[in-house]
């Protein structure tokens, strides 16, 4: 989604002079229109859903608000449920964001050859992107409806055991369900930014390598692996923060169920705050998911710096 | 980008070899990809022609019988999906065209600005996609309904426009970043204020990606669900995805085929505009002005 920007950024600041900044004194007016929506309506907003997890607000005009310090997270820290969920919530933000990223660079690799159906598969990949994610549960759910849907009459079909089962419904099946569908989703962003790393890999570059006798695994190694290694960074990064706080696709497609397989914490905290009513509560759970989004990027960019420096 | 290859690479005999064995595994992973990606698709095409009683029977094929149009007359007659279509494109086209409004001179102030402030609005926009939506979505409920705006478009609107600045902002900060400082400074060097460098200079290299900018709020915000279903509550003030979704959670009584053409005609506007922005996206506006 990004790629194309982030490159160009770079390019820009090498190129600013001095006569330009001086010209670009005044800009920051332009700023103005934007700014001020957006902290009236984000920064303001944000502070008030930290402030909210302090109190004891609950749903309903006037009702009386006050200040109860660290009592609601007191209380998160023994509701085993949520923790159950939030556990439920980062298997399905990593499962999700490796699958998607597999699947994605694997598309993004043939893509990049010559080869037939390239049309076709280019116009494809872009489909689970431009569906609302409504539409692609709703889609999903003709798929695997027991009784009628392909998926069983193919299984049926070819006589592998449990094509009866209720993919959506079943205990064990559900959560592998859910990830694979999200991995589908998430899929054609990251085939994008891969395939526009990939083809900026001058072809002078493969080309030499195949004349100094590099075979196919070495060019992959050390053309292909550096050369997306930046962009695969960045989304993963990217993926992890969408998918763990990743709602629409799961209420649609599951409510949560059954038993609470897919019931990731964003649901939980939805459903506390408008089916419950408290406000408080559920904006205690919102700050943790903050502060666990932000803990999981810390390790990975540390993770992925100290990679880096060792290369 | 890519060059005319100079070496043939055909003429290298090592490579040919290598190359056929290749072929099977990777014409197995295209259809693979091709299946997967697009057989969800048509089945839902396929069902939403399909009749009541075709749809009863035990595995059906993806061909339908025939095509039963009354599925389509049914969802858009009976289901309210016209109005719902209409609260969507009314909701997506006001919260475009806002945006790009605010965030033109904006963008152009972040990537033009000195280093500390883009930095500071760069840390934000970043910052703000970290956020989980059910940590924001109370204090705005609250807000919307201090406003008054609860249950409305308008409200809905609102949220939206917040919710598409900070991707807006960082998407056309990129485009304007592309533009060469050299073609403002000559701009500068001839006289030209810096109100008119951004009318002028700017904005008409601009538009490609005022464009894309624009259809990809719209789309975000056709498809969005999540702050529609908190906060619009009477089903005239619904919009296309909270429908259709109500239309499946009706469990028991769920009509396929009319659900299948319902989401079939709500996915129409986006696959449009992907069609538009992939060749937009492509048209290379700048590399004639650079050069020319």
């Amino acid at each position: 989604m990004s790629s194309v920007p982030v490159k160009e950024i770079k390019i820009k600041k090498a190129k600013v002079s001095k006569k330009a900044k001086m010209y670009n004194r005044g800009a920051w007016i332009y700023a103005l229109p934007a700014f001020i929506p957006l902290i009236l309506l984000s920064v303001v907003p944000l502070s008030q859903a930290v402030w909210t997890a302090f109190t004891d607000s609950v749903a309903g005009l006037n009702v009386k608000v006050s200040f109860i310090g660290f009592e609601n997270f007191r209380r998160l820290s023994g509701d085993t449920l949520f923790w159950q969920s939030f556990k439920i919530g980062i298997t399905w933000a990593i499962s999700v964001t490796v699958l998607s990223l597999c699947l994605g660079f694997g598309l993004a690799l043939l893509l990049n050859q010559k080869l037939r159906f390239l049309g076709l598969m280019r116009v494809l990949s872009l489909v689970p992107w431009a569906m609302p994610p409504v539409i692609v549960a709703i889609m999903w759910n003709l798929l695997l409806r027991p009784q009628s849907g392909p998926i069983e009459g193919l299984l049926t079909f070819l006589h592998i055991p449990g094509a009866k089962t209720d993919w959506l419904g079943d205990f064990n099946t559900a959560f592998p369900t859910v990830v694979l569908i999200g991995a589908w989703v998430g899929m054609p962003v990251i085939t994008v930014s891969i395939l526009a790393a990939l083809q900026g890999i001058p072809t002078e570059m493969v080309e030499a390598a195949v004349i100094d006798g590099a075979n196919a695994w070495k060019r992959f190694r050390y053309i292909t692996i550096p050369a997306v290694r930046s962009i695969t960074s960045a989304l993963v990064a990217l993926n992890i923060i969408w998918n763990f706080s990743s709602f629409g696709l799961i209420y649609v497609l599951t409510a949560g169920g059954p038993g609470g397989k897919t019931f990731v914490p964003a649901l939980f905290a939805y459903n506390e705050a408008f089916k419950y009513g408290n406000f408080g509560y559920a904006a205690s759970m919102g700050v943790v998911m903050a502060l666990a989004i932000i803990g999981m990027l810390a390790i990975y960019l540390k993770a992925s710096k100290r990679e880096d420096s060792q290369r | 980008m890519k060059t005319k290859s100079k070496v043939d690479l055909k003429n290298i005999p090592f490579e040919k070899k290598k190359r056929k064995y290749y072929l099977i595994p990777t014409y197995i992973a295209v259809i693979f990809y091709i299946l997967f990606l697009g057989f969800p698709f048509l089945w839902m095409l396929s069902t939403s022609f399909k009749s009541p009683y075709e749809l009863l029977q035990l595995h059906h094929s993806i061909i339908p019988d025939g095509l039963y149009w009354q599925n389509y007359i049914d969802i858009i007659e009976k289901r309210g999906l016209i109005n719902s279509a209409k609260n969507s494109l009314m909701i997506a086209s006001i919260t475009a065209v806002l945006t790009t409004v605010f965030t033109v001179p904006a963008a152009y102030a972040i990537a033009r600005l000195r280093k500390v402030f883009s930095g500071i609005a760069t840390g934000w926009i970043l910052l703000s996609q970290v956020f989980p939506v059910s940590l924001i979505i109370i204090p705005l409920f609250m807000s919307v309904r201090r406003l008054g705006l609860l249950d409305s478009v308008w409200g809905l609107v609102l949220v939206y426009l917040v919710a598409s600045l900070p991707f807006a902002l960082w998407m056309l900060k990129g485009y304007v970043a592309s533009i060469p400082v050299d073609l403002e400074e000559a701009g500068a060097m001839d006289g030209a204020s810096s109100f008119q460098i951004l009318v002028r200079i700017v904005f008409p290299l601009l538009v490609p990606g005022i464009v894309a900018t624009a259809l990809f709020t719209f789309l975000n915000s056709w498809n969005e669900f999540f702050f529609a279903l908190v906060l619009i509550q009477s089903p005239e003030n619904e919009t296309l995805p909270l429908t259709l979704a109500r239309f499946l959670g009706s469990e028991g009584q769920v009509l396929l085929g009319p659900l299948a053409a319902g989401a079939f005609l709500a996915t129409i506007p986006s696959l449009l505009i992907f069609g538009i922005m992939q060749r937009k996206l492509a048209s290379g506006l700048l590399a004639g002005a650079v050069k020319g």
